[in-house]
């Protein structure tokens, strides 16, 4: 009775005409991809990217070199060096992310104290040669002016889970 | 003996302990800010409590003497309660800065807060806040963060002797201060950073420049003095970023001076990092085979005569002996380890050492110092001195300069007619040493480096023995070096051969033409200028005195870059261990001089450094022991003669800057400026 049966739907195409309704029905659901890069997907707040040293509203650097940062830093990719600025506060004078070696866990951010060091929402840093991932103080900061808007945005969202 | 119950267990302790110190022998640890235990006890942090059977409430177990069937509890509810309760008043009005704070991450506050803090604030009202104090180039101060533990107001007091710190006002408005703002004029001020458990007082030269857990420790010797104190280098990087002490009971139990613990920026700077090779009257960058090519060139058809070595203060032996085989190997017997011309020498290692020992000061009960101002030629044995004199029934005696030595003392004089007359006994002090039990004499560098120094070390050692201070395990004969190469350089023989000269006929001979050519280990306290005739070699590691007047520059390792030996005042044999490496092209000094007698087809006998301490240990026996004292021979020395009449001087101008390290720093620079110079104009 198998038997019959099996020859049945081999004759009647009956699964090849199941896949392509299956086919067909999706022309009518909307579109699973993007077009990146015009478009992006959606990201969470807590999403790790690219990494920003962040300012106080008024200016001043949020960082005061405490080097938790780069003590939990399992890649030991972060180097800092620090020296009391001219009114004696405790600030750095080289903040370094070796890129390359970061892996992405988000400790650094876990252990700032001042909300500095943060990774941010960007994802899009590609470069053409390696050098261009060693990361200084300048070049975070920079990241951290840029983006400031929507990382200010994705600690408050996600505050109440801390 | 009282014999107590702690936790269930049972001692029995010396008379006088304390609970805490009895807790402290069974293993058990108990949290303390304000208990230290070189220092007296205030108790008034209250950290310390302990349950005790039979007390309506806990005990402060810090002044509370052991007594015979206490029973204690450390461990119970009401104890973590009391503790716990304490933590909260101590840190309602301490800022929760560490993050900021230098003293993060070895904070004694931070530490015992993680054990018996609360995690969180009941605390709504207004904290404290407290501005800053100055106390000079040295120590930071962060007054808000102090918990009002006193040790740093008990350690002018009791250790440095200089109360010129105190406490203004009570309980919240109680301040830490100098109250009327000044330095802090003693030069063991650093130790008050090491004390101080939270960040209140912190270094001010290595201000938020590293982290504790990122620094390398090694254990090392210190050559700032003769002293030998036991230090810990930490650096990062291939950098020095600070030096702290080390425990070490019978030198600097654990205090270190401030130029023992700042001097190292020094190493940062005028470092020489590679060989230098003087061309038609310049200094010019060479190479290692062009300095040591030039330097066969000249030695060439020299007799050995016409050579001539002199050895530095911060020579490590290891580098000197290699420099006397050397110039023995090319016949020339003018080699000399005593640059200040001090008159003494190597033959009865009694002569030269500090025989009593430094915690043998702790048992002497009249002291004769001659010449010298210990406080800034050997602070810790000052310190020393001072810790015997607060025990009571010690008499001292100084001739020569009249300074403030932090303890009461007899003057008796500024020069040799002095020392003469004591000898006869016509000072009242002479009764002091006759009926003294255990008499000893300092005898500084100030007396020995004179023309008649050989007179006067002869005329104190007739004092030592008309005085009976030298009998069956006790010798009070004390020369106190200010040096940390002349012990060990006088215990390997550098000093002039059969017929050579010694530092002040190099110098005469140099000017002459007799002397040719000068070998300068590390040598920068001689008049340099003198040698403007002879072609001289500079080893060392900074552009100081000697390598301005060098025709050829060979670089060398500071103290922290090299494994080297050093002998101590009291004739104690250290190795001092490599925490960095030396900059550039610069090398540790004794594979230089190898190196070099290879070049001229004169190899010394060793290729590394163990064979190099094998062979010396073979030589010398002294040095096959590292860290023990043995009782030197008394043997007749000095020289016959009289004595002249000018009056002993320290040999030390200025504390602060004496080497080429301190020269070199900012930090002492400073201190000379506002400690020293503020000193000066009161």
């Amino acid at each position: 009775m198998a038997f019959i049966d099996r020859q049945a739907r081999n004759f009647l195409l009956l699964e090849l005409l199941g896949g392509m309704w299956l086919t067909f029905r999706y022309l009518f659901k909307p579109k699973a991809t993007l077009n990146y890069p015009n478009e992006k997907g959606p990201i969470s707040p807590r999403f790790r990217g690219e990494h920003a040293l962040r300012r106080y509203p008024n200016g001043e650097e949020r960082c005061i070199a405490c080097k938790l940062c780069e003590a939990i830093c399992p890649a030991q990719a972060i180097t800092i060096e620090a020296e009391p600025r001219d009114d004696g506060s405790r600030r750095t004078t080289r903040y370094d992310i070796d890129m390359t070696k970061c892996i992405y866990c988000g400790m650094c951010q876990e252990a700032c104290p001042v909300d500095a060091i943060v990774e941010g929402p960007n994802f899009e840093y590609a470069t053409e040669t390696r050098e261009e991932l060693f990361y200084n103080k300048e070049k975070l900061l920079q990241n951290g002016d840029r983006w400031e808007a929507q990382l200010a945005a994705n600690i408050a969202a996600d505050a109440p889970y801390r | 003996m009282p014999k107590l119950t702690i936790d269930g267990i049972e001692i029995e302790v010396e008379k006088g302990t304390s609970v805490l110190q009895a807790c402290e022998q069974l293993g058990i640890e108990i949290p303390r800010f304000c208990f230290h235990d070189r220092l007296s006890v205030p108790a008034n942090c209250r950290m310390c409590l302990v349950e005790m059977e039979r007390s309506p409430k806990p005990i402060a177990s810090c002044a509370m003497p052991a007594g015979d069937g206490m029973v204690i509890h450390t461990n119970s509810d009401v104890v973590h309660k009391a503790r716990k309760g304490v933590m909260e008043f101590l840190l309602i009005n301490h800022p929760l800065d560490c993050p900021i704070c230098d003293q993060g991450g070895e904070c004694d506050l931070q530490d015992q807060a993680m054990a018996y803090g609360f995690d969180r604030s009941r605390f709504a009202e207004n904290k404290r806040a407290v501005k800053e104090k100055y106390l000079g180039p040295l120590i930071k101060t962060f007054m808000t963060r102090c918990i009002h533990c006193t040790r740093c107001i008990r350690f002018a007091d009791e250790i440095a002797g200089v109360p010129e710190l105190g406490a203004t006002g009570r309980s919240e408005h109680m301040e830490i201060g100098t109250y009327i703002e000044k330095a802090i004029t003693t030069e063991l001020s650093g130790n008050m950073i090491d004390i101080c458990p939270v960040g209140a007082l912190t270094s001010k030269p290595y201000a938020f420049s590293a982290r504790p857990w990122e620094l390398k420790r090694t254990e090392t010797i210190d050559v700032m003095d003769a002293v030998g104190s036991n230090i810990r280098v930490d650096s990062r990087g291939g950098e020095v970023m600070r030096t702290l002490p080390r425990l070490h009971e019978a030198i600097n139990e654990e205090w270190i001076s401030d130029k023992t613990r700042f001097a190292y920026d020094g190493l940062r700077r005028q470092r020489l990092d590679r060989p230098y090779v003087r061309r038609d009257g310049k200094l010019e960058q060479a190479t290692w085979p062009e300095a040591f090519g030039a330097i066969a060139e000249a030695m060439e058809g020299l007799e050995g005569s016409a050579m001539a070595a002199i050895a530095g203060d911060l020579c490590d032996v290891e580098a000197m002996y290699a420099l006397k085989g050397l110039m023995a190997s090319v016949g020339s017997p003018n080699i000399d380890c005593r640059q200040d011309g001090a008159k003494l020498q190597p033959d009865v290692r009694a002569s030269y050492l500090f025989n009593t020992g430094i915690a043998g000061i702790e048992e002497a009960d009249a002291i004769l110092i001659v010449g010298s101002n210990p406080r800034w030629e050997a602070a810790m044995v000052n310190a020393r001195i001072r810790k015997r004199w607060l025990q009571g029934g010690l008499k001292v005696g100084v001739i020569g300069p009249q300074v403030d030595l932090t303890y009461r003392y007899d003057y008796l004089g500024a020069g040799p007619d002095t020392l003469k007359a004591l000898a006869d006994g016509s000072i009242e002090f002479a009764e002091t040493l006759k009926s003294a039990k255990k008499p000893m004499l300092i005898l500084g560098q100030g007396a020995l480096t004179r023309d008649d120094g050989g007179q006067v070390l002869a005329a104190t050692r007739a004092v030592a023995d008309g005085f009976g201070m030298v009998k069956d395990g006790w010798n009070g004969f004390n020369v106190l070096h200010t040096a940390a190469a002349r012990v060990g350089g006088l215990d390997i023989g550098f000093v002039p051969g059969e017929g050579g000269r010694d530092v002040a006929g190099i110098l005469a001979g140099a000017g002459e033409g007799a002397i040719k050519l000068v070998w300068l280990l590390g040598a920068d306290e001689i008049d340099s200028s003198a040698l403007s005739n002879a072609f001289v070699i500079y080893q060392g590691h900074h552009g100081d005195r000697g390598a301005h007047a060098a025709d050829v520059i060979l670089p060398g390792a500071a103290y922290p870059e090299k494994n080297g030996t050093y002998v101590n005042t009291e004739g104690r044999v250290q190795h001092a261990k490599m925490a960095v490496f030396p900059p550039g092209d610069a090398r540790e000094d004794w594979t230089i001089l190898r190196a070099f007698s290879q070049q001229i087809g004169k190899a010394l006998p060793f290729d590394d450094l163990h064979q190099l301490r094998r062979k010396l240990a073979e030589d010398h026996p002294v040095f096959a022991e590292i860290d023990r004292l043995h009782p030197a021979e008394w043997q007749p020395f000095g020289n016959d003669g009289e004595m002249g009449s000018a009056v002993f001087a320290s040999p030390i101008e200025t504390f602060y800057m004496t080497d080429p390290i301190s020269r070199a720093s900012i930090t002492m620079a400073k201190c000379l400026d506002e400690i020293e110079g503020r000193a000066a104009a009161e």
